[in-house]
């Protein structure tokens, strides 16, 4: 395990701020730290002005109006703005909203919640290749459906779900529909008016911006949707989200949008020829799969089974050089591995033997050659340590073995 | 989550990888753990017939960097030992040993199981009874 310079496949996790974007926010620490909420003195009215143009730039990333934007700490409120919002603004229409069993635990754990509130939830499952079953989807839809969430891109694979198809069904029926864009707003094209999702949750940090801001779509025409607040205060954003606005944040965000909207198409151009180069090297590899639909995924992200050897302890050949998640999270105390690769319907062990990569604008050829050794290197020493890939290779039915479950 | 050094020692230079004859009869063969936990050890002892001390030890883990260097330091404490103090080896020695945090006990737990596991394996092979069995053999 060589030292040098640590490379970044882990921009699903959250992704370095832009230079460009930094440089931007400076000024609205110091000179400029006025509150946008003042609306009586110069330093308010030039916060104000500065987070109308990041309102502007944003909207433009999503071809909507500047007023549908609310913004919000990150995606995760996002998402618990829109359900609970939702929830409480058309408790008379219904109780029942439609998830799917792969989503983000924002969304998974704001629907428990809702749950002990009333609620009755749908989780939708995947299919193999991580998409959902549209058939499924409109037959789960009942008198009582206010609401569809399902997310744009999901965070351990990359899939994209089919959005238009699945805003058709929620237009036919009269529901509305919410999706958790957090990993493909600013990486891939995300136009929620024209494709019909009412309300889009996504974040910054995610796109090249801070931590700690995030916005909300909510659609103010055809239809018009309203949520109800869940923080009470001096009535920002439309009375949607009280709490004096992050400008800085804002600002940040404003500009990355900004950068995104301009040169998305070449970053995911460049991306996903250098994704495509590490997954096809390191499929080379005896005994490995990709994971989720190729034909319908995000251009940076390559979630990788190699069978036999343990995600994490793979993780571990190379983490003093390569930053990477695994679908194994051995460190809590049940041992569970990914939901997401287990809702695929992938066996418990090829989950733990899972690997997500995925990268990402500062991303360079050299740092992707140099992946490729290294985890080749990292699968090939596991496999050495592994009972299980011995076993393997002297032909043992590993299904045929009593294992002790612990 | 940071690892001890001593995790790291045992994960970046493995003592005792390998795989020792399970046919022969004066080697006791340990397999515990199962894939979809995300932890599978397997652990050999060869018996020295004359002593009835442990004269070998092997192992080979699927798992995470604390299984794997459960199992090597396991391997190395074995050697020289008498089944009898083999089978007195603690979890909790190999958790203060590798300075385990407690999300990884488990590790240990399992390399305690192997050690014991190959112990029965050598004992039922040999047709030796043992007064009180150990009772805490998984496999």
């Amino acid at each position: 395990m060589e030292k040098r310079r640590l490379i970044y496949l882990d921009n699903n996790a959250t992704t370095p701020c832009d230079p460009r974007v930094v440089e931007t926010m400076v000024p609205y620490f110091y000179e400029k730290h006025g509150n946008a909420a003042s609306r009586s003195h110069h330093f308010g009215w030039e916060a104000e002005d500065a987070v109308d143009y990041a309102r502007e730039q944003i909207a433009q990333l999503l071809q909507v109006e500047d007023k549908e934007i609310i913004f919000t700490s990150g995606a995760t409120e996002s998402n618990n703005l829109a359900l609970k919002g939702v929830f409480e603004m058309y408790a008379r229409k219904g109780n029942h909203f439609i998830t799917a069993e792969t989503e983000h635990k924002a969304i998974l754990d704001t629907c428990k919640h809702l749950e002990k509130q009333g609620a009755e939830i749908t989780y939708l499952k995947v299919k193999e290749d991580g998409l959902i079953d549209l058939g499924e989807l409109e037959a789960a839809i009942k008198p009582t459906t206010v609401l569809v969430s399902i997310m744009w891109a999901n965070n351990e694979t990359g899939v994209i779900q089919p959005m238009r198809e699945i805003a058709q069904i929620c237009e036919k029926h009269g529901v509305l529909f919410h999706s958790d864009a957090t990993q493909a707003v600013g990486k891939i094209p995300t136009h929620p008016r024209d494709i019909g999702v009412h309300l889009m949750s996504f974040t910054a940090h995610k796109m090249y911006g801070p931590k700690g801001v995030g916005g909300l779509y909510v659609s103010r025409k055809n239809p018009r949707v309203k949520v109800t607040a869940q923080m009470d205060g001096g009535g920002h954003e439309r009375g949607m989200r009280s709490g004096t606005l992050n400008v800085p944040g804002i600002v940040g965000f404003g500009k990355a949008a900004e950068i995104a909207r301009l040169e998305m198409a070449q970053d995911a151009e460049r991306l996903s020829r250098l994704r495509d180069k590490l997954e096809s090297a390191l499929t080379q590899l005896e005994e490995t799969k990709v994971n989720g639909n190729v034909g319908s995924r995000m251009p940076h992200v390559s979630n990788i089974s190699f069978k036999h050897v343990e995600g994490e302890g793979l993780m571990m050949t190379f983490n003093q050089n390569i930053a990477v998640s695994s679908g194994s999270a051995c460190t809590s105390a049940s041992l569970e591995p990914s939901y997401v690769l287990v809702g695929m319907g992938l066996g418990d062990d090829l989950a733990h033997s899972s690997i997500r990569f995925s990268l990402g604008r500062f991303t360079t050829e050299e740092d992707v050659d140099e992946a490729i050794r290294l985890v080749a290197n990292g699968v090939n020493h596991m496999r050495e340590l592994s009972p299980i890939w011995e076993m393997y290779k002297d032909g043992v039915d590993l299904s045929k073995i009593e294992w002790s479950a612990h | 989550m940071a690892y001890s050094d001593k995790v790291l020692d045992h994960f970046k230079n493995p003592r005792n990888v390998g795989s020792l004859n399970k046919e022969a009869k004066n080697v006791g063969t340990g397999l515990v753990g199962a894939p979809e936990c995300g932890d599978v050890m397997r652990l050999q002892i060869e018996v020295d017939e004359e002593t009835g001390l442990i004269r070998d030890a092997k192992f080979k883990t699927f798992g995470c960097g604390s299984a794997i260097a459960s199992s090597s330091l396991a391997t190395e404490w074995l050697k020289g030992k008498s089944l009898d103090e083999a089978g007195k080896i603690d979890n909790m020695d190999i958790v203060e040993e590798l300075a385990l945090p407690p999300v990884k006990i488990h590790c240990s737990v399992l390399a305690e199981d192997a050690i014991k596991a190959a112990i029965k394996d050598y004992q039922d092979k040999n047709g030796i009874q043992v007064e009180a069995a150990p009772s805490e053999a998984t496999a």
